[in-house]
């Protein structure tokens, strides 16, 4: 039965100005929705298809197309927003969970933006990064809390401490995870690509490793989610480290989402599952049901892999996470990433990802604390992750207390992405969050690679800026050294849970 | 800027304060005559084997009962009295300095390999951090801190209200201030002490607040804001509580940049990188010049990148580290090498066992 709600307000309106326009036919290619078509000489538009993917935009030879937001307004009202008003026509009409792709929408502050960076000036001086080094060199793993020596019968003194495996990254910023399934395999060369270039790493995501894959291995952290999506001792032994997935920022609590368009028949073989089929990982791991099962799990990664191999966990920011990540801690795990609510996804309930969990800059900092609190900071490595949107975004997570950063989104915009939001209907016009073959042939690896590799590289840069304007030359003289930010605008509540001062103070 | 000396004699042969006056007021052209103070090894032979609690009171007669109540609760006070003073004009006088020599309760600290020094520690972190109008300014057995800030705080001033020439020592720390923030606190100028470590310090390091997040999870509790009291604990801690050796720990407060490990022998490559892994947090970055000493050593060293000047002088059996040789040549006219260590290269001078 059909609703009475008939068609909704147009989202986008996309125009051709026709002056302007030689009919090239560009747009009606680079569309995947079915917003052009051709009837006869003339271009047809269906604005309603449009995603905002801004595709027929970035190649109409002629700047013709332009695309409006919410050409259509709604009488307007402060509670029932034009959201709140879709969602209800939504579900009455479809009686179901709304899912949305990327990361949350809600209209928080973002705490990133009211922290402020510190700089030299005359009781110190400022290192210039060009003349003098400046080393971003970051190593990721279980590090001695104190050290041990022994007296060798000459009467020398030598290190008896063994140094637990590290990964080492030539700058603090990492290629997120983000499945094969959920991003088509030229995303994934690419992003391999450009962290073998940049000297650092990329997570697998839950979706198993593609033989395309192997010849980076060295730089793959390998995931294992609670759906074990692909996962067998041949894949743990590829990893340069393994990471056991236990909660994800975009949707806390609850297990990933492929939608079942996105199961190719190489993404099938790559996952063990059935071609087509949706790929619903469970919420919790289903031999983790207790903290103490935790360990066990650990143990049993690292035995299969010879305790080779750094183990890292990952978990969602959420209420009571310094207690999560002081647990984590204690089951082996040499690394913890956390990902703040606003972390990205392809597919997640839109409750979910605008309402569950808290923001990353406070979850470093608990976790921090907590870790200092309990003698356990050398333990682990912190990963921050969840809307790392640029290099200050990365100097302000190390100072507030991480080791490193985990981007996503801002990987998949170096790319081409728009971050319009519908990496779950597996069209993405970019070749990016799609498995259809013509599409996925529009990403060059080879291109994508040096623009993620570039990205990489310019944050570094800045980075180095920064830290040499802070007069700091290593990177862990900047992690958690909060005295070199100051809050503006925050309230005295969040100061204190941050351990920052107020500008001025 | 702020102007360091030091000056140690590997045989204890004692020195009074009146050298040590000449080569600090050499440097004023590094102070702000806002604060000055110096540190000397073997002043209180007389009791030798009790902690020499040299303690600022705001208002002797509030602070003092409170002080002597809480002393009595962590151990015995063998003698105590008003550190004698000589007013300076232009000196600024706004606290009354007062030492007591301490016998601590060993039995206070259970099971530990040093519980003398941990109750010391654990009395010295209670009153500094506790409104009580009084500080703790130096706290080590044979061993005192006389020093001022504010207004007509230069050396000289500070040497003669104190009358240092009256105290000899075999080893002197001294300090000629160039003021930044709250210059009229007695207690901000350096040398810190705490029990067995005094640290002077030319610089300002950017990793203070790095520094003190890491001390304070070991307990010690950063109650000046001084860069010097958090190289004290950080020493102490490295030191005592965790057996480096002074090379090591120095190593671990400023460590070869990663390039230069890369290139060490596989064992040191090795002992390099586990003390960046271990002692990340204890790095100090910035410009720094630290001379520190406990009783049987005095060293010097800078940051990575060496910002802030280190000049060593020897002489028969005097070891010197100072901000400028100017200072050196004033006390030692004839010192007999002069060196300036590159950045990254420390010196430790050892006392004869």
């Amino acid at each position: 039965m059909s609703s009475n709600l008939g068609s909704m307000p147009l989202r986008y309106r996309i125009s051709i100005d026709r002056e302007q326009c030689m009919e090239c036919g560009r747009c009606v290619e680079n569309c995947p929705y079915g917003v052009f078509r051709w009837d006869g000489e003339r271009i047809l538009i269906n604005s309603r298809k449009c995603t905002a993917c801004h595709r027929c935009i970035a190649y109409c030879p002629r700047d013709a197309i332009m695309l409006q937001e919410h050409p259509c307004d709604y009488r307007s009202h402060p509670v029932w927003t034009r959201g709140v008003r879709e969602s209800i026509y939504n579900q009455a009409r479809t009686g179901k969970i709304i899912l949305a792709g990327m990361g949350s929408v809600a209209n928080l502050p973002i705490i990133f933006d009211q922290l402020m960076l510190d700089a030299c000036q005359v009781t110190t001086p400022p290192t210039d990064p060009l003349r003098e080094p400046v080393e971003l060199r970051t190593y990721l793993g279980k590090k001695p809390s104190k050290l041990e020596f022994r007296q060798k019968p000459n009467g020398d003194v030598e290190l008896s401490t063994e140094l637990t495996p590290n990964l080492m990254l030539e700058t603090p910023i990492m290629l997120g995870h983000m499945s094969y399934g959920a991003i088509s395999l030229n995303a994934h060369v690419a992003m391999a690509r450009a962290a073998r270039e940049t000297g650092t790493y990329m997570g697998t995501g839950e979706g198993g490793l593609h033989p395309g894959l192997y010849p980076y291995q060295d730089r793959m952290i390998v995931q294992v989610a609670s759906g074990r999506f692909g996962v067998n001792v041949d894949y743990l032994e590829r990893g340069a480290a393994i990471e056991l997935k236990l909660g994800q920022g975009a949707k806390p609590g609850i297990g990933g989402h492929l939608t079942g368009e996105k199961v190719s028949a190489d993404v099938s073989r790559t996952r063990m599952i059935p071609q087509g089929s949706d790929a619903i990982s469970p919420a919790p791991h289903h031999d983790i049901y207790g903290i103490e099962d935790l360990p066990q799990l650990v143990n049993s990664v690292k035995e299969a892999t010879e305790r080779k191999k750094p183990v890292f966990a990952k978990i969602a920011a959420v209420n009571n996470n310094a207690e999560n990540v002081a647990a984590v801690a204690r089951s082996g795990v040499d690394a913890i990433a956390i990902d703040g609510f606003r972390g990205g996804t392809g597919a997640a309930p839109r409750v979910f990802r605008d309402h569950v969990g808290i923001p990353i800059e406070v979850a470093i900092s608990t976790a921090d604390q907590e870790l200092r609190n309990q003698g356990l900071r050398n333990e682990v490595s912190l990963i921050a992750c969840g809307s790392i949107r640029e290099s200050t975004d990365v100097v302000k997570a190390i100072a507030l207390g991480a080791d490193a950063v985990y981007i996503g989104t801002a990987a998949l915009a170096a790319m081409g992405c728009r971050v319009c939001g519908n990496c779950y209907q597996g069209l993405c016009s970019w070749g990016i969050a799609t498995q259809r073959p013509d599409l996925v042939a529009r990403l060059d690896p080879d291109v994508a690679s040096k623009q993620i590799a570039n990205l990489i590289h310019a944050w570094t840069l800045e980075i180095t800026e920064l830290m040499g304007a802070a007069g700091i030359n290593s990177i862990e003289s900047l992690r958690g050294n909060r005295d070199r930010l100051r809050g503006y605008m925050l309230d005295e509540g969040l100061l204190d849970i941050l351990d920052v001062k107020s500008v001025g103070a | 800027m702020c102007g360091i000396f030091g000056v140690m004699d590997k045989r204890r042969q004692m020195m009074d304060g009146s050298g040590i006056r000449e080569a600090l007021s050499m440097m004023n052209e590094r102070g702000s005559g806002e604060g000055a103070g110096y540190v000397a090894y073997g002043i209180y032979p007389d009791y030798r084997d009790c902690y020499a609690l040299h303690v600022f009171f705001d208002k002797a007669c509030e602070s003092k009962a409170v002080i002597d109540a809480t002393l009595e609760q962590w151990g015995t006070i063998e003698h105590d009295e008003a550190i004698p003073t000589c007013d300076q004009p232009g000196l600024r006088v706004n606290c009354t300095p007062w030492r007591y020599f301490f016998r601590p309760d060993a039995s206070l600290a259970p099971g530990s390999a040093t519980p003398e020094k941990d109750v010391v520690t654990n009395l010295v972190m209670q009153i500094n951090a506790g409104a009580n109008g009084a500080e703790v300014v130096s706290s080590g057995k044979n061993v005192g801190v006389f020093k001022s800030g504010g207004a007509g705080s230069w050396p000289e001033a500070v040497a003669d209200y104190y009358r240092i020439q009256d105290y000899e020592g075999y080893i002197w720390l001294a300090h000629n201030r160039y003021a930044t923030n709250r210059p009229e606190l007695w207690e901000r100028p350096d040398p810190f002490n705490l029990h067995d470590w005094s640290v002077v310090e030319n610089g300002k390091t950017t990793t203070y607040g790095a520094n003190r997040r890491y001390v304070e999870s070991f307990g010690y509790n950063c109650s000046t804001g001084t860069d010097s009291e958090v190289i004290a604990y950080l020493i102490d801690l490295l030191v005592r509580k965790h057996g480096l050796d002074i090379n090591l720990a120095i190593r671990a407060l400023a460590p070869p940049y990663w390039d230069e490990i890369d290139r060490m022998p596989e064992a040191e490559q090795n002992l390099n990188r586990a003390l960046r892994f271990a002692y990340g947090s204890a790095t100090m970055n910035g410009p720094f010049t630290v001379v520190a000493a406990n009783p049987d050593m005095m060293v010097g060293f800078t940051d990575r990148g060496k910002l802030r000047p280190m000049v060593v002088g020897e002489c028969g059996d005097r070891l010197y580290i100072a901000s400028e040789e100017t200072a050196i040549r004033a006390m030692e006219p004839n010192v007999e090498s002069i060196a300036r260590p590159a950045a990254g290269e420390p010196v430790i001078g050892r006392v004869a066992p």
